[in-house]
């Protein structure tokens, strides 16, 4: 099925190589490459041969996808003919434990993504990838880029070093809501903490099926800690998250905050309704059965058709052939999931397309 | 409606209250500075009796980690879940229009007019010279 005119608000391009990084580093860092041997910073969260990170037609030679502004021309804008397609790029930079070096390839994956990619394909549109390691070089880093329309949000991982709703965070909350950048909270670790709320899991698909577990984290962190509260106009877009797993958290947290409010007493309102208010989901993967009218069951319990953000998730393997939507949307909700909820979300969008 | 008597003014102290029933309704009726309120004694949540949870301030806030305390005494914490209701209007805090607990009119009343009627006293004497706190049901 094809998706003309819609907002696919999660892709993937990737860094090829080191090499290709190097152009884009201040002169000091790119010395340190050579120097010290610097081959490359993949985020083990997204092993390149787990078949889960691209789908088999898109594999080169040597299994590697997205590599290229021709490529997702051809992979994705001539198969599903969308208007506009967000760049998440999920390079390693919120892994790197220096925080300066970390700065460092946070400015290079930017100007990589600006003169790779957006210069050469005017229907791409990209995250601020930040250094979370340090707010302040996170700032600087929305703050040199906030000129520039054609990005968007601000691309930080499910899981850092502290929940994300601690106020060591505020300052990049407080630049992105000034410039009208959501904040995209993405799958993956930078493998501080286990992945598990329980310990380091054994297999890959222990790391990635329990995610969700870091989303209701981080989702219970930023509202607990009045977040919105504090940045009224900031909102949030967890990407790659499964989607489904919203509902059962919320009647879970709702109940427990009519509790427990009294502890928080900022959050003034049901985490149901701010949810509603500040948060958005990307379509894909969407955890859910087959059957299209338990599917509708399902977004019926999300509560409002606003919520959810149109995504192929290329290049990664959500799905087969062309069935990027879900059986049982209904054509208003799928209008609205394409259109409407990006535009509404991505305030920089607006007059671009 | 009637008019029910169902203490002495001075059996129920400042922050106290004390379980009545009231037609086979159980009614928790309680003392805040002078002042008498009456909710029906089961949480809307799961039915636990109000008549035994905390007396709090309504705790509110201006932004995080910034704290503030008004009308103290004036909500009662279910014991079981910590949900709040107002005592002046039987709303929760958490959902003041779905989520609510029956409230009475409640006034204290000289024995002296107690004694005239048309009230209901069957569990206890009433004397004019006492002062009465009574429910309207």
């Amino acid at each position: 099925m094809r998706a003309s005119g819609a907002i696919d608000c999660d892709v993937h391009p990737n860094v090829p190589s080191m090499q290709a990084l190097v152009p884009y580093l201040d002169p000091y860092w790119q010395e340190m490459v050579d120097v010290r041997g610097i081959e490359t910073f993949e985020n083990r969260s997204f092993p390149l041969m787990a078949p889960i990170n691209a789908r088999p037609e898109w594999r080169d030679g040597k299994g590697r996808a997205a590599e290229s502004v021709e490529r997702i021309q051809r992979e994705l804008f001539d198969r599903w003919d969308p208007a506009i397609a967000i760049c998440n790029c999920l390079y390693g930079v919120q892994m790197i434990n220096d925080e300066h070096m970390a700065a460092a390839f946070a400015t290079a994956v930017n100007r990589w993504i600006a003169a790779e990619w957006l210069d050469k394909e005017p229907r791409l549109r990209a995250s601020i990838v930040v250094p979370v390691q340090n707010p302040e070089l996170a700032v600087d880093e929305i703050e040199r880029w906030a000129g520039d329309k054609r990005f968007v949000s601000v691309l930080v991982l499910v899981m850092g070093e502290l929940p994300l709703g601690k106020s060591f965070h505020w300052p990049i909350y407080r630049a992105a809501e000034k410039h009208g950048l959501p904040i995209c909270i993405h799958l993956g670790s930078s493998y501080r903490h286990p992945v598990t709320a329980s310990g380091w899991p054994t297999y890959h698909v222990e790391d990635y099926v329990v995610q969700t577990q870091a989303f209701q984290a981080q989702t219970a962190s930023l509202i607990s800690h009045g977040v919105f509260q504090k940045f009224p106009k900031l909102k949030v877009v967890l990407a790659e998250s499964g989607v489904t797993w919203l509902p059962t958290f919320l009647w879970r947290f709702s109940k427990g905050w009519r509790g427990l409010r009294i502890e928080v007493p900022w959050v003034d309102r049901s985490p149901l309704e701010i949810v509603r208010d500040h948060f958005r989901l990307t379509l894909q993967p969407f955890d859910a059965p087959q059957n299209p009218v338990e599917v509708a069951r399902a977004l019926d319990h999300l509560g409002s058709e606003d919520l959810l953000l149109y995504s192929s998730d290329y290049p990664h393997w959500q799905f087969d052939g062309d069935d990027l939507m879900p059986a049982g949307f209904s054509e208003e909700l799928q209008r609205k999931i394409m259109v409407d909820n990006p535009l509404a979300t991505y305030p920089r969008l607006g007059g671009t397309i | 409606m009637a008019k029910h008597v169902v203490a002495t003014a001075a059996e129920i102290p400042d922050g106290g209250r004390k379980l009545v029933e009231i037609n086979g309704r159980p009614i928790a009726i309680f003392h805040v500075k002078g002042e008498f309120f009456a909710l029906y004694d089961k949480c809307p949540h799961e039915g636990g009796s109000l008549c035994t949870g905390k007396l709090t301030s309504l705790v509110g806030s201006d932004g995080p980690g910034r704290y503030s305390l008004s009308r103290q005494g004036e909500i009662v914490r279910c014991p079981w879940h910590g949900w709040e209701f107002d005592l002046r209007t039987g709303k929760s805090y958490c959902d003041p229009v779905k989520m609510r607990v029956r409230n009475y009119a409640v006034s204290v009343e000289s024995g002296a007019r107690v004694v005239e009627g048309p009230y209901r006293a069957e569990t206890f004497p009433v004397s004019v010279e006492g002062e009465y706190v009574v429910v309207e049901v």
